[in-house]
């Protein structure tokens, strides 16, 4: 099943992804074991003539057993899945290159800072649906909307962050591999919602210098 | 004792004093039995509507911008010559799931069983508050016609998802939406004072109006989940109702609770929407719980396992669901650390779950089965529980749901809990049909209806696993217009393909319902439904041998394999029915099932104040296949030994 999952070219991915995995194997499992147990038990205790059912309400030590495992299982899990969510969405790390995103209906407004290196002042460069950011580094966004909630996903960089009209959201990533992944809006945001998409163009360091050198520099009045 | 008795044959006596006209028994009864039926009819109505809306959602996601067969007199701008555009499509999965929530699980699992069932099961002769419970439905119909009126209001109905997230649903211009969406909020309104009139009436009817010796540990686990149930429905109602007002006024009187720009929260509403919303999904799913914990102890004739450990887990998931609602917004914006927090609590709340499956599993051990169409169905809700109870696991972990949130995986989650709670409702119709109506469905025409809908539904929900895997967003109209779903197109085609099918299967269900409920037998009719059956049983497994081999081999071959395979299925099932279809609509027995709950010893259908005599409970309500009698069942209300001696005298 997990094959379907699209390639993954970010640095916390494979943590994700990872867990993806542990809980699939755990589930599947558990899956194949209920299943064939009633299975066996449907065809092995049908009814059959003479054959009375056995008179029981229940087992204490397998009502402990069934309570302990799955807690136990579930505890583990959900400690192991702390640290990853943490480094994904509680800890950003620093970095000089941030940018802006700005959903509305049904665009996303991608903003770089201008020469003066800061957001929010005049010199802003604006364009319409497409990130260009250079491999291997880490890369700040943040990340508001206009009009309603929309939500940033990027299905390789296994990125998904809603876009709340008046907060600003800190997100990041490191891609690692460059290439143009898509980047839909993934929660509703209105009749315009399927087809609102942008692109993440993941450039080697000199292809970006050289993209950023033509297109971010000042333009002349 | 012989007072009670004396009692109960007077109040019987009474009861047949009563000659109410057509109005008083029909529409405007105060009858706990008439209004369980009127819930069901009202919610059965509603789920032909959703399952249609559904349909023509998989039209679009299958073959986008085409026109949907048989829809061509819609007017536009709502479709365009039969082919869907995009708003009425956010419509459409928007009233799909509103309506098969509030108007089709709700009426049917808490409205319909929990007002038939409540006072029969625990021996009295109706609800606490007869009049409140007559409001109680005509005020949900006053709900229910008020959404299906959102339909026709310029703009359309609701277009911002079940889940109505602000600031999209808090402002007209956001969706084009005007009135539509006020409806829906007014008709959520109204549907809310409803269920709160319901479950206040469940509550205290339990609570007070036991029969005697029926002490809480000796009710059956389908009155404990109705019980809790309407708890969990009392406490959270009030909030939905806030919250749809604080909506209704920021679209209507301009006020900003969830609108920034008058210094509101777009979050507030997505708090108290799922401060409410989850344990709604419980509302939901507890009743499913408790009619398969007793459709599986009376068809295993066995003790249901660990009676105590159900009943507790029943009520560790009702207060856990107070403290899970966050991890519905885990990507929202809320802060990560209670991003943390609400997945431990998340992962709390699989443990009753999942000590309810294996009970169940308990029970199956060692039993006598008896695979009725009610049995098969509580197998398959079982079997789907456990699918959507496991795929739960993946989005309660914080960072797996970062990838999976709001794709098709959270879709086909949601489908195999809520959806498969068909299953547990297909099996309570089946079950107590015969006492609800005094007649009894069709066994052959059940048990086809189980394996055309068992199939189908896992081919139509299990590959939405796969489209989520792969990143496929919900809630889109086209799917073709992402690079990155466009190679999993098929699977989309697919999902469609065994959907109509799916759709199609439920034609076997309201046959039997309906002929045996009206005990249509005449001999061109039944000639009728076994062509019909056993075509949609043809067609079904063409179906399903066509796309297996598509599948396999993937060439053109498989077709002429398929139509075989179909052909023969549909002559063998028609020949079976020929032979073997009983008359439709067949006199029910007071205790067709011999099971030993208290509905089981009234009339079926059971008269104005339900028992002859008041039944006095001497034990718990599965002592199946117990060594005191001879009999593999043993009524509550059976004396035995010293009670029996004592009843003697």
């Amino acid at each position: 099943m997990l094959r379907w999952l699209p390639e993954d070219v970010s640095t916390f991915g494979p943590d994700i992804d990872s867990l993806f995995y542990l809980i699939y194997y755990i589930t599947a499992a558990t899956f194949i074991l209920v299943t064939v147990l009633m299975v066996w038990f449907v065809i092995a205790y049908r009814q059959r003539e003479g054959r009375r059912a056995t008179y029981t309400h229940g087992n204490t030590t397998l009502e402990i057993i069934w309570t302990i495992v799955p807690a136990a299982i579930l505890i583990v899990l959900s400690f192991m899945s702390v640290s990853t969510w943490a480094k994904v969405k509680r800890h950003a790390p620093a970095s000089d290159f941030e940018i802006q995103v700005n959903a509305k209906q049904f665009n996303w407004e991608v903003i770089y800072p201008g020469p003066d290196g800061k957001l929010g002042t005049g010199d802003d460069v604006k364009f319409d649906n497409d990130i260009h950011a250079p491999v291997n580094k880490v890369v700040r966004i943040q990340l508001t909307a206009s009009d309603v909630i929309h939500s940033f996903f990027l299905p390789n960089l296994r990125l998904k962050q809603d876009a709340v009209p008046g907060r600003n959201i800190l997100v990041w990533f490191e891609a690692t591999k460059p290439g143009k992944y898509e980047l839909p809006c993934a929660e509703l945001c209105g009749f315009g919602h399927s087809g609102m998409k942008g692109w993440l163009h993941v450039h080697t360091a000199e292809e970006y210098a050289k993209w950023a050198a033509e297109s971010l520099a000042p333009k002349p009045q | 004792m012989s007072d009670t008795v004396a009692a109960g044959a007077a109040h019987a006596a009474h009861a047949h004093h009563e000659e109410l006209g057509f109005w008083r028994t029909y529409v405007f009864s105060t009858d706990h039995k008439m209004i369980g039926r009127q819930f069901l009819f009202l919610g059965l109505f509603m789920l032909i509507i959703g399952g249609l809306l559904a349909m023509m959602m998989r039209w679009q996601l299958a073959w986008p911008e085409t026109a949907v067969p048989g829809t061509s007199w819609v007017p536009e701008p709502y479709m365009y010559e039969g082919i869907v555009p995009p708003n009425t499509y956010n419509a459409l999965f928007t009233m799909h799931a509103t309506i098969m929530i509030f108007f089709v699980v709700m009426p049917i699992m808490v409205g319909c069983f929990g007002n038939f069932l409540i006072p029969l099961m625990i021996g009295t002769r109706d609800m606490a508050f007869p009049k409140l419970n007559m409001l109680s439905f005509w005020v949900g119909a006053v709900s229910g016609v008020v959404m299906l009126a959102s339909f026709f209001v310029a703009g359309g109905p609701a277009a911002s998802g079940w889940t109505g997230y602000a600031t999209l649903s808090a402002k007209a211009a956001y969706t084009g939406v005007d009135w539509g969406q006020n409806l829906w909020i007014i008709s959520l309104f109204i549907l809310a004072i409803s269920s709160l009139m319901g479950s206040i009436n469940y509550i205290t009817t339990i609570v007070n109006m036991r029969a005697p010796g029926m002490s809480y540990f000796r009710m059956p686990l389908t009155v404990w989940s109705l019980f809790i149930t309407a708890i969990l429905l009392l406490l959270a109602l009030p909030v939905l109702s806030a919250a749809l007002a604080m909506l209704l006024f920021d679209r209507t009187l301009g006020t900003s609770f969830f609108l920034p720009e008058g210094g509101g929260q777009p979050l507030l509403w997505q708090h108290m929407f799922w401060f409410f919303g989850h344990p709604e999904v419980y509302v939901l799913v507890l009743p499913a719980m408790g009619v398969t914990s007793d459709h599986l102890s009376t068809f295993c004739r066995k003790p249901i396992f660990g009676y105590h450990a159900m009943a507790f887990s029943m009520i560790a998931i009702a207060f856990l669901s107070w403290i899970v609602w966050g991890h519905h917004m885990f990507i929202s914006g809320m802060n990560p650390l209670l991003g943390t927090a609400f997945m431990m609590t998340t992962m709390v709340i699989a443990v009753p779950s999942a000590i309810k499956v294996f009970n169940w599993l308990g029970t199956l051990w060692g039993g006598s089965i008896r695979l009725t169409a009610p049995m098969l169905f509580a197998l398959g809700f079982v079997s789907n529980f456990l699918i959507g109870g496991l795929s739960g696991i993946f989005m309660a972990s914080t960072p797996v749901d970062i990838f999976i949130h709001d794709t098709y995986f959270i879709v086909a989650h949601f489908h195999y809990v809520v959806a498969g709670i068909i299953f547990a409702l297909f099996a309570a119709v089946y079950y107590w049909f015969p006492k609800m109506f005094g007649r009894t469905m069709n066994e052959g025409l059940g048990k086809i209806h189980f394996v055309l809908t068992y199939i189908f539904f896992n081919l139509t929900f299990f590959p939405m696993h796969f489209l989520g895997v792969g990143g496929h967003m919900r809630r889109i109209y086209n799917p073709m217009q992402y690079e990155f779903i466009q190679p999993m197109q098929d699977w989309n085609v697919f999902i469609t393909v065994t959907a109509l099918t799916l759709g199609l299967s439920q034609i076997t269900f309201l046959v039997n319902f309906f002929a045996s409920l009206f005990r249509w037998n005449a001999k061109w009719f039944r000639l009728l439904v076994q062509i019909v059956v056993s075509a949609i049983s043809g067609y079904a497994l063409q179906m399903f041998v066509g796309l297996a081999l598509f599948l396999l081999v993937g060439a053109s071959l498989p077709f002429a394999a398929a139509l075989i395979a179909g052909v023969a299925l549909a002559a063998i099932v028609f020949w079976y029915l020929y032979r073997n279809m009983g008359e439709l609509g067949e006199t029910a027995p007071r205790n067709p099932w011999q099971a030993n709950t208290l509905e089981w010893i009234a009339a079926s259908p059971p008269p104005h104040g339900n028992f002859e005599v008041q039944p006095v409970v001497y034990r718990g309500p599965y002592e199946y296949s117990s060594p005191e009698v001879k009999e593999d069942w043993l009524p509550q209300n059976k004396p035995l030994g010293a009670a029996a001696a004592a009843r003697a005298h």
